[in-house]
């Protein structure tokens, strides 16, 4: 069997992605952010249940301004992974599959996940 | 002759349904932690603490821990999949996710039940 050649256009900075592309995307980053960081959740967890002085310690990391941008952006990360998530799985089961619904959902998942993650941001700062 | 290629593990199906089964775990175990934190009275150290004492919720903890990191092992074999092309460069890149990962998994068993 000959393995078939498929056309390639990967110039990535004239790529223009349609709103669900985008989202999409998004999704691969988030995923991938989340996993580069999982080490760093699992240490903050151990702290934070390890004892009242390793409570305090955790504390104190999480406090600091350049620790809360990056969790703030983990949490956008979770919030926007979860939403475009739930919205593939919903593609998966032929749910909002025509043209204009995947576009207004992709919105969606785009607004909700910046809506949650402002919401939550501002209550935990 | 069917041309074989090297990918580091087998995908299809399988994995496509373990990684959408995973997900809802997840997302389920988030619904009803997210209810469980808000519902809190206070987030000092004892409260936190007492949330994590029960075995029902170190192995719903534990079982999200699990999914999650077997979650993004697909995930992140499907990206490298994807980017990596050289397959030795590739199979080690596996290699190194798959121990890290599980070594993630056995890392947060001892953390839930060393608390
Ligand atoms: C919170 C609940 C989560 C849900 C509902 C969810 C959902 C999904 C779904 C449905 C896919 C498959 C997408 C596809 O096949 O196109 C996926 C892919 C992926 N997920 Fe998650 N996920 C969750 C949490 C996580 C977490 C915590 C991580 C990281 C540690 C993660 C990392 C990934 C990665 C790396 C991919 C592959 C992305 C790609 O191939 O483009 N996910 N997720």
């Amino acid at each position: 069997m000959t393995v078939k050649k498929r056309p390639k256009h990967l110039d990535l900075p004239k790529i223009r992605l349609p709103m669900p592309g985008f989202v999409s995307i998004l999704h691969r980053i988030s995923g991938a952010g989340m996993f580069l960081f999982l080490p760093v959740l699992l240490y903050l967890l151990q702290l934070s249940l390890g004892s009242p002085e390793s409570f305090e310690d955790f504390r104190a990391i999480v406090a600091h301004p350049l620790s809360k941008l990056v969790l703030l952006g983990l949490l956008w990360a979770l919030l926007h992974h979860l939403c475009a998530g739930i919205r593939f799985l919903a593609l998966d089961l032929h749910l909002g599959i025509g043209l204009k619904q995947a576009r207004h959902s992709s919105a969606a998942v785009l607004v909700v996940s910046l809506a949650l993650t402002l919401i939550l941001g501002v209550k935990l700062w | 002759m069917v041309k074989r290629i090297v990918v580091g593990a087998h995908y299809g199906l399988r994995d496509w349904l373990a990684q959408r089964v995973t997900a809802v775990i997840m997302a389920v175990y988030l619904f009803f932690f997210a209810i469980a934190l808000v519902t809190q009275p206070a987030l000092d150290y004892a409260s936190w603490k007492a949330l994590f004492a029960s075995q029902w919720m170190r192995l719903a903890t534990l079982l999200f821990l699990l999914a999650l990191n077997y979650h993004a092992w697909i995930g992140v074999r499907d990206i490298f999949m994807d980017y990596i092309q050289p397959t030795g460069i590739r199979l080690t890149a596996q290699i190194v996710v798959i121990l890290a990962l599980l070594a993630c998994s056995i890392w947060s068993a001892q953390i839930l039940w060393s608390a």
